[in-house]
């Protein structure tokens, strides 16, 4: 047995490469968190932002409001909503087989957009609640029902996961439908927050609200970390992971039911924010390959890497102004998956 | 010490594929061939015996009824590779067999001891690092093999192992697995469509016929052309070679009068 074992040391230094590349997103993560917390309308040099992160007494009332108030939490929850696209993202393609599954193919973005569209056109009725509760609450409520229909429908359906697909394509048009008509019958005030609502933003965020979607990511990606052999062995088949004696069924029930609460829960804070829990993955996949004790942890960080650049450029693209993030996203994810679409190699 | 299957019943939605089977036992180091035509329930009756089709009777594995026990377990007892082929595109050869064998809970080093030992007996070392997305039909059907032996169960069950295999793989599959099983006396249970690979290997032959034994036993008694054409609709023969092995020579079709 202690015969040298030359496959397992070749293994070995993939994996060292693997963890590099996860060091480097680390690192690259840490930059463009600062840079997050730089950017902004205030004009802050960098190093001031980061000496008033380490010690607040020595910063002026106003820059510690502003840095600590205002851009911490925004710049975090770019990080922990980014991150649980990309976990969602990246479990969602495993376990579902399709490249192009994200958090938006179980229509978490679409019911959420629904749920908080009710939630700003019913406000004025339910004065006892506040805004801030009762939007992200609208919408999360709304983000899980809609994806337990979809699940129990294919599941009464016995399909697989292309049924699935199918379901939430078709609910998602008719749950755009329902919002247009939401928009239709609002009032001026309402249409405009709804609207608002469902380009994404970040600037809502409390740190309250981050240690939620940062809780529930963490809880998440540990309960992903623990099945990521399982899942990498998904990636061989239903067939050929089943004769391996992993049980599929149970595995993906598990998986969709705990995406949907991540995203539902991410995205009920922020609004509908596109493409990360799409590219976020791809990316990973591309730098780490797709064993899964090193593609979830690069599909987070690339996720929140992804949103964390997006929101230095929504806040730096038109100089003064504070761009909805969603419409980042989308403007650069697009680009980004047409590219990613045309290096691959082989089909899916 | 050996495989028992009695009043095997299996469904497939509201079909029902195998109405109740009785087996005489598959003792252990032997390796047994099912054959029979398209649609007469190998792979129905494969998978029931691997725990992925749900079945009514008694299977037991030295004595042990294989229901009873729990999932973990019946997958460290029984092994099986199934027709299709694995995919993976996005890991290679070492990761796929790696995780097979850490989720059954081999520990890594003896894991990559495993690996290293099956992939250099299969001659397939220089395949390990390469991506599965770059593998043939064959490699990958020979790593699923190679897969199937590392994971070392009493009971392998092979679903038509040769399917994508060319000569050479063909024969090299069925001496790894002659040589598993003599080696740690498991029980090999083949479905298989080429006679001719089944006369080679196999020391016993099953003929699953409409989901019921047709035939059962030492390969040259099973084999005659009555048989053939009561099962296949063929006329053929058996006939031992020049250096006096037995083939399989495939004559014609039977035409039966249409009604």
């Amino acid at each position: 047995m202690s015969s040298p074992h030359k496959l397992a040391s070749r293994y070995r230094r993939q994996n060292r490469w693997r963890l590099i590349c996860l060091a480097g997103l680390a690192g690259l993560l840490l930059i463009s968190l600062g840079m997050d917390m730089a950017t902004g309308t205030a004009n802050y040099p960098f190093l001031e932002v980061l000496a008033g992160l380490i010690n607040p007494g020595a910063l002026e009332d106003s820059m510690r409001v502003i840095v600590w108030d205002v851009r911490l939490p925004y710049a975090l929850m770019a990080l922990a909503v980014g991150g649980s696209l990309g976990l969602g993202g990246a479990q969602l393609q495993t376990v579902l087989n399709n490249p192009l599954a994200s958090p938006f193919t179980l229509g978490v973005a679409a019911a959420s957009t629904l749920g908080a569209s009710l939630a700003i056109v019913f406000e004025q009725r339910m004065p006892a609640l506040p805004h801030d509760v009762l939007v992200p609450a609208g919408a999360f409520i709304c983000a899980l029902l809609v994806t337990s229909l979809i699940v129990l429908l294919s599941r009464a359906h016995g399909g697989g996961s292309d049924t699935l697909v199918l379901f939430g394509i078709a609910l998602l048009f008719a749950l755009e439908a329902l919002v247009w008509l939401l928009q239709f019958l609002a009032d001026a005030n309402a249409l405009e927050q709804i609207v608002f609502w469902s380009m994404g933003n970040l600037g809502r965020a409390t740190l309250s609200q981050v240690a939620l979607v940062g809780g529930m990511l963490s809880v998440c990606f540990v309960l992903a970390m623990r099945r990521a052999w399982a899942l990498t062995l998904l990636r061989g088949g239903a067939a050929h992971a089943a004769s391996l004696g992993i049980q599929v069924e149970r595995l993906s029930w598990r998986v969709l039911i705990e995406v949907s609460l991540l995203t539902a829960c991410a995205l009920a804070f922020v609004g509908t924010i596109g493409f990360v829990g799409l590219v976020g993955p791809h990316i990973a996949r591309l730098l780490v390959g797709e064993q899964h004790r090193y593609f979830l942890p690069a599909s987070v960080l690339c996720g929140a890497l992804m949103l964390s650049m997006a929101s230095i450029a929504s806040k730096s693209l038109i100089p003064g102004l504070l761009m909805p993030i969603g419409i980042v996203t989308a403007l650069v994810g697009v680009p980004v998956l047409i590219a990613l679409i045309l290096r691959r190699r082989s089909p899916a | 010490m050996s495989l028992r299957i009695q009043q095997l019943v299996i469904r497939r939605g509201k079909a029902l594929i195998v109405p109740g089977l009785d087996l005489a036992p598959l003792p252990s180091g032997t390796v047994t061939a099912l054959i029979g035509p398209n649609g007469a329930g190998k792979s129905t009756l494969i998978h029931a015996l691997a725990g992925s089709l749900p079945a009514h009777g008694s299977v037991t594995l030295d004595g042990i009824d294989l229901a009873s026990l729990s999932h973990d377990r019946r997958c460290q007892e029984v092994g099986l590779l199934p027709q299709t082929l694995p995919q993976a595109a996005g890991l290679t050869v070492y990761e796929l067999l790696l995780g097979g064998l850490l989720t059954l809970g081999v520990s890594q080093e003896s894991a990559e001891h495993r690996i290293e030992h099956r992939l250099a007996e299969l001659g397939l070392s220089h395949l390990a690092m390469r991506s599965m997305a770059t593998l043939s039909g064959g490699q990958r059907q020979m790593v699923a093999l190679a897969q199937l032996l590392a994971r070392q169960p009493r009971l392998l069950l092979l679903d038509e192992p040769s399917s994508a295999l060319d000569l050479h793989w063909q024969l090299a599959m069925v001496e790894a697995i002659t040589r598993d099983v003599r080696e740690r006396n498991s029980i090999a249970l083949l479905a298989l469509h080429d006679l001719n690979l089944a006369l080679r290997c196999c020391e016993r032959i099953i003929v699953l016929s409409d989901g019921q034994c047709a035939a059962d036993g030492a390969p040259l008694d099973v084999l005659d052309p009555a048989l053939l054409a009561r099962v296949y609709g063929i006329e053929g023969r058996i006939e031992p070679c020049s250096q006096g092995r037995p083939v399989f020579v495939l004559d014609r079709l039977v035409h039966h009068s249409t009604p």
